[in-house]
C-alpha cells in the first residue's frame, strides 16, 4: 500500500501574526512548521504503516527551504519525500496550488492520499478536496479517524456537533484535522538518516498533465485585497433551556441590542 | 574553525527542546517535591531513542554521536535536572563501559535492551570510605569455580534501585611492589538486578536532583558467572577513570542545562517583576548581571561540546572533560545564585523552579568528580 501525505512549511501563528507594512505576511520574522493538520495526516499514516507496512511518501510544493518539513516528516517515520518547486509556480492561490500538487501526484502511485484540513497561514480548506477533483478520486474531509479497511478506508468525518462514518474505496484522498491523533516526536537516529537521505526535486517540468494557464501568480484566480489576523471572538454565552424558552430567551436578547 | 551547529544537530536540538517542554517540564515540581523517580518519562524517552543516543545501531542504539547525546542531557536539564541525570548516568557510566571494554557476546547481552531503553543502567565505584580517594574501595570479588563472589557496598548510586545493570569495581588482587608496599588491583564486573546476595541499601535523601534514585548497594556473598568481568582482570581502575572522563562530559551538560533554564527564567521574570515603576530588566545592575550570566554559559557551552567533540574523535579527552565538568558546574552554582537574587523573595519558594534549580546546581561540583578533583587533573597534566 502506497500512501502519500501533502505536507505544507507554514508560519507558526501561535506567538501571533507578522505582516510587513505592505500588508502581505512577515515569514522571516516567524517560526517555520510543519502546518499541524497535515502534521496529524502524517501521523496516521504512519500508524497505518506501523500496522500494515505500507510506504510513505511526503510531498511538498513550496520554497527550497521547505526541505525542512520533508526532512521532519523523514524524522518521523516517513520513507521518501518530494518537494516541488520551480520559480514559476510561487504566488499560487488555492487552484494553482492543486493544479501543481495534482500534476506531482500523476506522477507517483497511490493508494491513499492524506492532507491536513487547512493551512493556518490560508486557512482556506480548498486545496485537499480541489486536488481529489482534478484527480477525479473520492474525498473525505475533515477526518477524526481514519482506518485502513481491506481496499477501503473508514473514516469518521467531524461535524460541529456529530461525526459521520464514511467508507470509501481506494484509491480516495482524506483531509485531516489536527485533533486526529497526538503525532509523534522525531527520534534522533531517524533525523540523522533524514538529513543523509536524498529529498527528489521535481520543477515545473516534472508534472504531469497541467497547462502552464493555470499554475503561480498568472494561474491563481484569487486576488488578495488585505490579509488580517483572526480577530479573537468572545466567549459568548451558554444557556439551557428547553426549547420553547430558547426561542422567548433570544428574542428577548436581539431586542435588547436592536436587532429586531 | 566553524562554530555553527549543522542540519543535523539543530534538529536534534529541537526534538529534545520540545520534548523536554512538553513531558518533562510539567513534571518536575512534582518529582522534587514527591521524590518519586521519573518512570513514565523514562519509557517515554525510551521510546523515542534517548536512552541510546551514541550507540550504534547494531547495538540497538540510535547511531548519533556524543554531541547529540550531550544536546539531550543539556535539554532535558534546563527543565528537569533530575530527568537529565537519569540519561546521564545510565549512558555515559553503563552503556559506554560496556561499549569500550565488553566482549561481542556482554555487548549483545547487556547494550541492546540497555540502548533500547527496555533497562536501565547503573555505575558504582564509590564507597563510605572512598569518594575521591577511589582507591580506598574495599568491595571485593574473589573467583569461586565458575562464579566471583562480591563482597562489600557501594553509595550513593545513582539509578540505583530501578537499575537492571550496574558496573560495580571491586578489588581481585593485593600485589606488593618492590619496597613491600601493597597495592590493590580492581577489577570491573556487570552485574544483574536479582543476582543473588545482591540488595538495596537505604535511599538517600538528598539536597538536589531529589527525583533521582539513590541509593546504597550491598554485596553479600554476592554471586555473579565468572563471564561477568568486564576487561581485563586488574584493569578496573583504568576503566572506571575512563568511564568518569565520559561520564563528566555528561555530567557538564546537566549543568549547562541547569543554568540556562535558571537564566531563561531570569529573562522572563526580570521583564515582567516591575519595582520603582518600571521592570527590573530595565534596571542596569538587572542588565550586567544578565550579560555576565549569558557570557558564562556560552563559555561553558563551549567548553562542553569541545569535550563532546574530543570524545567523537576519539582521542583522550580527560582534560577536556575535566575542564568542561568544572567550568560548567561552577557556572551553574553559580548563575542559580544569581538567579536566585534577581527573583528575590520569590526565588526562595518553592513555587518557583528557580530553588529547585539552585539546589540542582550543587551536586554537578560534587558527583562524578568534585571540582577539586577535576582541577587535580587538568593541573597533573600541565605539570606532566
Amino acid at each position: 500500500m502506497n500512501i502519500v501525505v501533502c505536507i505544507k512549511q507554514v508560519p507558526d501563528t501561535k506567538g501571533g501574526v507578522k505582516f510587513n507594512p505592505d500588508g502581505t505576511l512577515d515569514r522571516a520574522a516567524m517560526l517555520a512548521i510543519m502546518n499541524p493538520d497535515d502534521k496529524a495526516g502524517l501521523e496516521a499514516a504512519l500508524r497505518i504503516k506501523d500496522e500494515t507496512g505500507a510506504k510513505v511518501t511526503v510531498l511538498t510544493m513550496g520554497l527550497p527551504k521547505a526541505d525542512a518539513v520533508l526532512r521532519e516528516a523523514m524524522a518521523m517515520g516517513a520513507d521518501d519525500a518530494i518537494l516541488v518547486t520551480d520559480r514559476v509556480l510561487g504566488g499560487a492561490d488555492t487552484w494553482a496550488t492543486s493544479t501543481t500538487i495534482a500534476g506531482a501526484l500523476r506522477n507517483l502511485d497511490y493508494d491513499l492520499i492524506i492532507t491536513g484540513r487547512q493551512a493556518i497561514d490560508g486557512d482556506t480548506a480548498q486545496v485537499g478536496p480541489q486536488i481529489a477533483e482534478h484527480l477525479g478520486l473520492p474525498v473525505i474531509s475533515y477526518a477524526a479517524d481514519i482506518k485502513v479497511d481491506g481496499d477501503s478506508v473508514i473514516v469518521k468525518r467531524q461535524y460541529e456537533d456529530r461525526y459521520h462514518e464514511l467508507k470509501a474505496k481506494m484509491p480516495c484522498l482524506v483531509t485531516a484535522l489536527s485533533e486526529l491523533n497526538q503525532p509523534r516526536y522525531m527520534t534522533p537516529g531517524g533525523i540523522f538518516d533524514a538529513c543523509d537521505k536524498e529529498v527528489t526535486v521535481w520543477g515545473r517540468a516534472d508534472l504531469k498533465d497541467v497547462d502552464d494557464s493555470d499554475l503561480g501568480l498568472k494561474g491563481s484566480p484569487t486576488k488578495i485585497a488585505k490579509a488580517s489576523d483572526k480577530v479573537a471572538k468572545g466567549a459568548g454565552e451558554k444557556v439551557n433551556l428547553d426549547p420553547a424558552e430558547s426561542v422567548a430567551y433570544l428574542i428577548g436578547k436581539f431586542k435588547e441590542k436592536h436587532i429586531i | 574553525m566553524d562554530f555553527t551547529l549543522d542540519k543535523k544537530h539543530e534538529m536534534a536540538r529541537s526534538l529534545f527542546r520540545e520534548f523536554a517542554e512538553n513531558e518533562v517540564k510539567p513534571l518536575a515540581q512534582e518529582t522534587d517535591e514527591t521524590e518519586q523517580f521519573p518512570a513514565e518519562t523514562v519509557k517515554k524517552m525510551a521510546k523515542y531513542g534517548f536512552m541510546g543516543i551514541p550507540v550504534p545501531k547494531e547495538y540497538g542504539g540510535q547511531g548519533c554521536d556524543p554531541l547529540t547525546y550531550v544536546m539531550c542531557v543539556e535539554e532535558l536539564s534546563k527543565v528537569c535536572a533530575t530527568t537529565g541525570v537519569v540519561v546521564s548516568a545510565h549512558t555515559s557510566l553503563c552503556i559506554d563501559p560496556i561499549m569500550t571494554y565488553g566482549t561481542e557476546e556482554q555487548k549483545q547481552k547487556y547494550v541492546r535492551p540497555l540502548a533500547t531503553g527496555e533497562k536501565l543502567g547503573a555505575f558504582a565505584l564509590t564507597e563510605p570510605g572512598a569518594g575521591t580517594d577511589a582507591q580506598g574501595a574495599q568491595t571485593k570479588a574473589v573467583l569461586d569455580g565458575d562464579e566471583w563472589v562480591l563482597n562489600g557496598s557501594k553509595c550513593f548510586i545513582t539509578n540505583g534501585k530501578v537499575a537492571d545493570v550496574y558496573i560495580v569495581i571491586a578489588i581481585t588482587s593485593i600485589t606488593e611492589d618492590k619496597r613491600g608496599r601493597k597495592k590493590k588491583n580492581f577489577s570491573a564486573f556487570i552485574v544483574e538486578k536479582g543476582a543473588p546476595g545482591f540488595s538495596f541499601g537505604t535511599k538517600e535523601k538528598k539536597m538536589g536532583i531529589r527525583g533521582s534514585s539513590t541509593y546504597e548497594l550491598i554485596f553479600e556473598d554476592c554471586r555473579i558467572p565468572k563471564d561477568a568481568l568486564l576487561g581485563p582482570e586488574g584493569k578496573g581502575f583504568p576503566i572506571a577513570m575512563h568511564t568518569l572522563d565520559g561520564g563528566r562530559i555528561g555530567i557538564a551538560s546537566q549543568a549547562l542545562g541547569i543554568a540556562e533554564g535558571a537564566l531563561e527564567r531570569a529573562i522572563a521574570y526580570t521583564k515582567e517583576r516591575k519595582q520603582f515603576g518600571r521592570s527590573i530588566a530595565q534596571q542596569q545592575n538587572t542588565q550586567f548581571k544578565l550579560a555576565d550570566m549569558a557570557t558564562r554559559i556560552e563559555a561553558a557551552q563551549m567548553l562542553v561540546y569541545k569535550a563532546a567533540m574530543a570524545k567523537a574523535n576519539q582521542k583522550v579527552y580527560s582534560v577536556e572533560a575535566a575542564k568542561a565538568k568544572l567550568f560548567a558546574a561552577e557556572t551553574a552554582m553559580a548563575v542559580t545564585t544569581e538567579v536566585v537574587q534577581l527573583f528575590g523573595g520569590y526565588g526562595y519558594i518553592r513555587e518557583y523552579d528557580v530553588e529547585r534549580m539552585m539546589r540542582d546546581a550543587k551536586i554537578t561540583e560534587i558527583y562524578e568528580g568534585t571540582s577539586e578533583v577535576q582541577r587535580m587533573v587538568i593541573s597533573g597534566a600541565l605539570l606532566k
